[in-house]
């Protein structure tokens, strides 16, 4: 076997330097998933009744859908059986965090975050960047909040919004995904411990890029973690969200919901660089990470704009979507996901026209290597009402080597016969000859994969903030690494 | 010492003898051209002397500067000063030419212990190489290769042989695809490349491009074996009598 191949297949040989795990005091209820456990998770969180009610009504469509089928079958990934009743769910840091203070943080839970290169300190943070540290179930921190208080803007954990801002929480919370949509959504609705929670005011440029930065650290337990973020009328914002999590041989699981709202004339752009622990070189372990994200264009000439890069878990089932329902309002989603080793992806979008002259645009661009698993899976449906709808979308798979697979399953429908519809799709092979020129040139064969990779993704590394642009390339890199014989 | 030396190389591809006993010397400072009908070898010389591992060396050996070169991996032999122009260039979609050629010439400065050039020094060296092959400015920040015509992909081989300076440029087919005027510019590249320093090797099966490139030493390739070295004058003769009368028992050319 020739060199080239050798290389691509040791570029299975990556490390996940992310895997560390954080040393301090947790607070968990029991493992399993009862009644009792909503109930001791809302009185917890010193919830409204609301939420408690919203939570068990969930909690009792979930358990149907569980004795019925359990997860969804129809995805392109394979996996065991996950046993509800061995996750713990609800951990939290037992030092209290302040939500006004750092120094009140565990300073384990500081240098955690300085470590993944997220320090909390806002004078260390990139200038123009607002985070909100998720750990386990709990929001520990959340920076810049009172720049963004004299602006109206509200940055804090999910658990805060429920207390301080009760009426945008009842009237949004599962407005977009809500607590029947899947057996995901379901449990999540049920469990969710935190999250982040975004409101922009009418008018509002927010000026800051708002991050939260998820951290899964105990062990057992399972992520449940649900994002809000309502863009009043003329409102723009901008919201990135990273993950990683310690090495384990057991699966975890990780079930998170986003629901955006964008109200007239507003504009959200969500950014996410996902890096859970993929597993090992043998498939052993990793994040099992199935979520539901979905925005919805709900005023006229709103925007709903998805760039993701999926890097990370074991499995990743994720269609983060846009319903158009107000005229002229456009959805986008630009998306690359990397599947190595033995980790499986099934990830798309659906765009919902609803609205006249809606615009959509879908731009996948699915990397495997090693044994990896890619599907591409996307629904683009045009609603009678939808006149003068438009979508583009692009579909393209990169196979890295010979033991690896792509799949694309593009759905359209289309019920409004004046809907122009534009699709393209390419799959193609890291060739010899590519690598052959890059190294004739002087570049090492990791270094000329990197940069085809890193080619073929930039029309999505394009719509990243451009900080998080230069991360992303380089985890792709340090992703696809390996020892080169 | 030879800059490049060949002793009896034996060459194959998925089994089949493609090469069968080449010997060559090229010095410092020489310009070589080798001829040769289509499927004649030519391609798999140059491949294997940028070091392509799909070519399998049987017998023989290559040294180069004083060292094995048939040891050295394709980035190993670059960054030691070999440079092949492709007869059929890659594209590599979504990497701007200058971002990969100053990727290359830092690969290769790296390895020789030298600083790294940045984006604002490399682009007044890039400009000017771009204007000796009378190429469009525009041509810097598109992706490598694609969407190029026929001409541009080998004029950028040119411009890409001008930024690295190797020590060892091998040529191949750089001429077939131009038109006249496309010609005299990359033959006017080639030729300020010429220095005591540097080796070309210029691999075509047309005699035109040597009206513009005078090579010292001419060799013909048919079926696998050098058949005739000579002066710039053995092309003349080539153009004239035709590969055939080269070596009576020579296969009919392949299709290429
Ligand atoms: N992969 C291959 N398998 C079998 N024969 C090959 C392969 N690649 C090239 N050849 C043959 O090797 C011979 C030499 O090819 P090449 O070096 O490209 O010739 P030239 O450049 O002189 O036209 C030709 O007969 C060609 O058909
Ligand atoms: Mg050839």
């Amino acid at each position: 076997m020739n060199s080239n191949l050798n290389t691509i297949r040791d570029l299975a040989d990556r490390e996940y330097k992310w895997g560390f795990v954080t040393d301090i005091e947790e607070e968990r209820v029991p493992k399993g998933l009862n009644e009792e456990t909503i109930r001791l998770i809302s009185a917890k969180k010193k919830e409204p009744e609301f939420m408690l009610q919203w939570r068990l009504k969930a909690y009792h469509h979930w358990a149907s859908l569980e004795k019925a089928e359990a997860e969804p079958k129809w995805a392109n990934i394979k996996y065991g059986p996950i046993n509800y009743q061995e996750i713990t769910y609800y951990s939290a840091p037992k030092r209290k965090p302040s939500l006004q203070n750092l120094e009140e943080l565990d300073p384990e839970i500081l240098r955690t975050y300085e470590k993944l290169g997220i320090p909390l300190e806002e004078q260390k943070l990139f200038a123009g960047v607002a985070v909100d540290a998720v750990f386990d179930s709990v929001s520990v921190a959340t920076t810049f909040k009172d720049k963004l208080a004299e602006l109206g803007v509200v940055f804090c954990s999910f658990s805060e919004a429920v207390q301080k801002h009760p009426e945008l929480v009842q009237k949004y919370l599962g407005s977009v995904v809500p607590y029947t949509d899947n057996f995901f959504a379901s449990l999540n609705a049920a469990v969710f411990t935190d999250g982040s929670f975004v409101y922009v005011p009418k008018g509002v440029r927010c000026p800051l890029e708002l991050s939260t930065y998820f951290r899964i650290n105990a062990a057992e337990t399972g992520q449940f973690e649900r994002t809000l973020i309502v863009a009043d009328e003329g409102s723009y914002v901008s919201y990135l969200e990273g993950c990683t999590a310690p090495i384990r041989d057991q699966n975890q699981l990780h079930a998170a919901v986003v629901e955006l709202v964008a109200l007239d004339n507003a504009q959200i752009k969500y950014s996410t660089v996902q890096n859970w622990y993929p597993g090992d070189k043998e498939g052993k372990g990793g994040i099992y990470n199935f979520v539901t994200k979905r925005g919805k264009c709900l005023g006229v000439n709103s925007k709903i704009s998805w760039t993701q890069v999926e890097t990370g878990s074991a499995i990743t089932w994720k269609y983060p979507s846009c319903i158009l329902q107000g005229d002229n309002s456009v959805g986008e989603f630009y998306s690359v996901a990397l599947t190595n080793n033995y980790q499986q992806a099934d990830t798309g979008t659906k765009m919902i026209h609803i609205g006249k002259n809606t615009r959509s645009t879908v731009v996948s661009k699915g990397l495997s290597a090693g044994h990896g698993q890619n599907t591409y899976r996307g629904l683009v449906k045009i609603l009678k009402g939808a006149t003068g709808a438009r979508n583009y979308t692009q579909c393209d798979s990169l196979l890295i080597g010979d033991r690896c697979g792509a799949h694309t399953f593009p759905y359209i429908e289309v019920r409004n016969s004046t809907a122009r519809m534009e699709h393209e799709a390419s799959t193609s092979k890291i060739g010899e000859d590519q690598l052959f020129y890059l190294r004739q040139r002087g570049l090492k064969p990791e270094d000329a994969v990197s940069m085809i990779v890193n080619g073929f993704c930039k029309r999505v590394f394009r719509e990243l903030p451009m900080e998080f642009a230069v991360e992303a390339q380089k985890l792709l890199s340090v992703s696809l690494e390996g020892s080169v014989g | 010492m030879s800059l490049l030396e060949i002793k009896n190389l034996y060459v194959e591809v998925d089994n089949h003898e493609i090469l069968k006993g080449i010997d060559l010397r090229v010095n410092a400072g020489e310009m070589h051209s080798i001829m040769g009908p289509n499927g004649s070898g030519k391609s798999t010389l140059a491949q294997v002397l940028a070091r392509r591992e799909s070519y399998n060396v049987t017998r023989g050996e290559v040294s180069y500067d004083g060292k094995d070169l048939l040891a050295m991996k394709p980035e190993e032999a670059a960054c030691e000063g070999i440079f092949m122009a492709f007869q059929y260039p890659v594209e590599i979609p979504g990497i701007s030419n200058a971002y990969f050629l100053r990727s290359a010439l830092n690969a290769i400065r790296r390895h020789r212990g030298l600083d790294e050039v940045d984006a604002m020094d490399f682009l007044p060296m890039f400009r000017e190489k771009l204007k000796l092959l009378d190429m469009d400015e525009k041509l810097m920040n598109r992706s490598v290769n694609e969407d190029f015509s026929g001409g541009e992909k080998k004029r950028n081989e040119i411009l890409q042989m001008a930024v690295l300076e190797p020590k060892l440029a091998i040529l191949d087919e750089t001429d077939s695809g131009l038109d006249i005027d496309a010609l005299r510019i990359v033959a006017k590249g080639v030729n300020s490349m010429r220095s005591p320093e540097r080796a070309i090797v210029v691999v075509t099966h047309y005699q035109r491009l040597l009206n513009y490139i005078v090579p010292d030493f001419v060799h013909v390739l048919v079926n696998g074996r050098i058949v005739r070295s000579g002066g710039p004058e053995l092309a003349l003769e080539l153009e004239e009598k035709g590969y055939g009368s080269m070596e009576a028992g020579a296969r009919q050319p392949a299709p290429a």
